[in-house]
């Protein structure tokens, strides 16, 4: 593989990764490699335990493999410092939970804008403040959720909730869409909807997602779907 | 941003919150109060001992005194003249007062307390630290709510002399009149008196060489009323044997013609410490303190004291003409003025070729307190005018050190304990805040999730704790100035309702009770109480920054 040929968006360069139990080392990511392309929506699929939100979190630099390389754009970026990684994480990745994770505190509209608020200090985001509202705005309302803007989590659904998740996900602009089982928690139809909402993103704005899922039928409507088998990615293949 | 945003929304929506923050605010408000009233306290009683001890004082070391006080003043003058407003003279001298407390069949109860027996002369101990506004005589008779039931018997601010009031007088007929028809019915069965006349000195005739009055062989009348007596009636006097072992009535079997008229007044006058001649009595009906008079302006009492060179007793007999209550209780308990010549001629301080008396102090006021240091090191320095074993000198707070420093030591450690109340409630905000930081444990690694750092998380609880102790203090300095501005009516309704006085003002003498707010206490009370909040919040805050993000997300 040449160098000069396009650098995969992201990628995973024999990832291992170990929890200690006590005396005992359980190793969960046994030299996982995988590369993703600008643009792709690639499905990681696996049996429960096997390491899928662990790889997810690595990739995403919310931890740090024992050893391996994570890359973005050919660079390494795992190694990078403490700073660096939380700036990163809150330009490029943006994160989607099975448990939507939002603030309980804040109303739809502060969730969405947490990011900004994270990136921007008091006094820029102060200045902006309207700016800022109109872009969240336009997103909550892409999502279908302009009439929930005021409401606090506990007074969303399911569904809506992971909208607002996904609301908030996209408000950084980010490069890459990590989505760990978006649908889990939800009902089917309700599941497709997320499912749609995530492939017109992906179609439309050339979002690279990478989307961890238990269920066939969801991972099938991904472009590229990754096995994950003890530690391992097992096999490669092409989505319909 | 999002630090205000959920710090806010984390005081808003947590109301155990608001446990810490009251915590705080009464922290914050005792001290202030407690602080306010104590301060007020002490100004008062610096106000009071002030006013009692004049700026500077000289103090001859012998109780003899020194002579030529005209000489001794011109020296203040001459030394420090420039700071100087006024110099008295005067003479102090511990004695002691005895006053009939009962008559009896067999004997006479007496009671003897000591004093300190203070010869003044009004005007110029007006100039220097004025007591008229402690003499009761000339303050208005009150009730409880503090309106004026009598006026003053002098006006306050008229100038201090030793006349009796009107109802002195009065009194006095009274007094004269049942102790005269006491005397006819008990009759024989009366012991000997035991005072008897201070006898003249050699060196200083007395004036004023009357039989005792408490005397049942007394009064004869005459018709002349001689303020001057001859030095003859002295020398028939100092037949007193100084021993005691002598019966009194020896003594006044040998006493010169009477040259006075009884019902008069003595011309040794008074004005005697409240606590030495009334005692505090509470009514149980009432539930009210009051003070019950042994003896009343316008009755006579006996003074004993000390005369010059070896000590040999010096008496005389000398009518109250006020009562004294600076509301300092060892003031009260021990201060008997009189006129100071009275007292020179008894102690023979009087300088037969000059005329002038002794002097055991001058008490000098200066223009402004703030030179004191400097008057005192001037007048210490000029030893050949004021030499060291001779003369004391001494500003008011230097003689009052002791007392000073143990109520600014108390007030300092009563400061401590309280600010202790403040470090509880910190301890309170550590417990509070770990607790929440517990709780969102989640919500720290979704913002991690999100690219907050750890300073940034950190900071979020920093600021909760800070906005916890500003609004705590906050709220506490203004409930504590509230307290103290209403202190007063507070009291009255906590007496109210517990159905007993918190605040006696028999006990204390302060009509309201004391308070003084300083702005620099509040500042540092509230800043402290910010400080320790801060403190306070900063582990949680620290815990909640190490919180690794992973962990933190897959906490349930
Ligand atoms: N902090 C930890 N300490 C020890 N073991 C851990 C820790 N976190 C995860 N594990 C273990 O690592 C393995 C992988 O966990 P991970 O959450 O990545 O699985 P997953 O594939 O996402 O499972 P699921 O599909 O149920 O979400 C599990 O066996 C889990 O027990
Ligand atoms: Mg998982």
């Amino acid at each position: 593989m040449s160098k000069h040929r396009s650098k995969p968006h992201l990628s995973a360069v024999a990832l291992t990764k170990s929890y200690t139990k006590g005396e005992i080392q359980v190793p969960v990511l046994r030299g996982v490699d995988v590369s993703v392309e600008r643009g792709e929506f690639v499905s990681i699929v696996g049996q429960s335990g096997c390491g899928k939100s662990t790889m997810m979190h690595v990739l995403g630099l919310l931890d740090s493999p024992d050893i391996g390389e994570v890359r973005l754009n050919g660079e390494r970026i795992d190694d990078l410092p403490l700073g660096t990684r939380d700036e990163l994480r809150n330009h490029v990745f943006g994160f989607v939970f099975q448990f939507y994770h939002l603030l309980p505190e804040l109303t739809l509209m502060e969730n969405v804008l947490t990011p900004l608020m994270i990136r921007h200090s008091a006094w820029e985001y102060f200045k902006r403040r309207h700016e800022f509202r109109e872009i969240a705005g336009e997103i909550i309302n892409r999502v279908g959720l302009a009439h929930r803007a005021k409401h606090r989590p506990s007074e969303m659904s399911g569904g809506e909730m992971q909208r607002a998740a996904i609301a908030r996900a996209l408000i950084s602009k980010p490069e890459v869409l990590l989505a760990d089982e978006p649908t889990g928690n939800l009902d089917a139809s309700t599941g497709a909807e997320i499912m749609d909402l995530l492939k017109s993103l992906n179609e439309d704005e050339q979002l690279t997602i990478i989307m961890v899922t238990h269920d066939g039928a969801i991972a099938d409507q991904a472009k590229r779907i990754v096995r994950l088998f003890e530690g391992r990615i097992q096999t490669l293949e092409e989505a319909a | 941003m999002y630090k205000l945003l959920l710090s806010s929304r984390y005081l808003r929506t947590r109301f155990i919150a608001l446990a810490s923050i009251i915590s705080v605010m009464l922290g914050v408000a005792t001290l202030i109060v407690v602080n306010s009233v104590m301060t007020g306290f002490r100004y008062e009683m610096r106000d009071r001992l002030h006013s009692l001890i004049s700026d500077v004082v000289i103090e001859s070391r012998s109780t003899d005194g020194a002579s030529n006080p005209e000489e001794l003043v011109q020296h203040v003058w001459d030394v420090a003249g420039e700071y100087v407003d006024a110099v008295a003279p005067t003479v102090e001298i511990y004695g002691m007062l005895s006053f009939k407390l009962s008559e009896g069949m067999h004997s006479d109860e007496y009671a003897h307390c000591p004093v300190t027996i203070i010869g003044i002369d009004p005007s110029q101990q007006d100039a220097v630290s004025p007591i008229r506004q402690h003499l009761i005589g000339r303050q208005p008779e009150t009730d409880d709510e503090g309106h004026v039931i009598a006026p003053p018997l002098f006006p306050v601010d008229s100038l201090l002399n030793w006349e009796l009031s009107e109802n002195a007088k009065e009194h006095r007929k009274d007094w004269l009149y049942n102790r005269r028809w006491k005397e006819m019915v008990y009759g024989e069965t009366q012991p000997e008196q035991p005072f008897y006349e201070a006898p003249a000195s050699e060196a200083a005739p007395v004036a004023y060489s009357e039989p005792d009055p408490f005397g049942h062989d007394e009064p004869i009348r005459t018709t002349e009323l001689t303020p001057d007596a001859q030095p003859g009636q002295a020398a028939t006097a100092s037949t007193f044997d100084p021993t005691g072992g002598q019966p009194a009535s020896d003594l006044f079997g040998s006493a010169p013609i009477k040259v006075r008229d009884p019902d008069e007044p003595f011309p040794a006058r008074l004005y005697v410490g409240q606590n030495l001649i009334a005692f505090p009595y509470k009514n149980e009906e009432t539930k009210e303190t009051e003070m019950i008079p042994l003896v009343r302006p316008g009755e006579d009492v006996q003074v004993s004291t000390i005369k010059t060179g070896l000590p040999e007793p010096a008496r005389f007999t000398a009518t109250v003409v006020d009562v004294f209550r600076s509301g300092m209780s060892e003031f009260d308990s021990s201060f008997v003025f009189c006129p100071i010549e009275e007292l020179q001629k008894v102690r023979g301080m009087m300088d037969p070729s000059s005329g002038q008396g002794d002097v055991t102090m001058l008490k000098i006021k200066l223009k402004n307190y703030d030179d004191a240091g400097l008057v005192v090191d001037r007048l210490r320095s000029a030893t050949d005018l004021f030499p060291a074993h001779l003369f004391n000198i001494y500003t008011w707070e230097q003689k009052r050190a002791p007392l000073l420093q143990a109520v600014e030591i108390e007030s300092k450690i009563l400061n401590m304990l309280l600010f202790l109340i403040i470090a509880v409630a910190g301890f309170g905000i550590l417990a509070i805040f770990y607790m929440i930081v517990v709780e969102k444990t989640r919500d720290i690694g979704i913002l991690k999730a999100l690219g907050a750092t750890s300073n940034g998380v950190m900071s979020i609880f920093l600021t909760y704790g800070l906005s916890l102790g500003v609004v705590g203090s906050g709220v506490g300095v203004i409930m504590g100035l509230l307290f103290v501005h209403y202190i007063n009516e507070i009291e009255k309704a906590i007496s109210w309702l517990t159905g007993h006085k918190v605040f006696d003002d028999t006990i204390y003498y302060f009509k309201s009770i004391p308070t003084e707010v300083s702005p620099w206490m509040v500042t540092w009370v509230a800043l402290g109480a910010m400080v320790i909040a801060v403190l306070a919040s900063v582990l949680p805050a620290r815990r909640a920054a190490r919180l690794h993000p992973v962990r933190a997300l897959r906490y349930e």
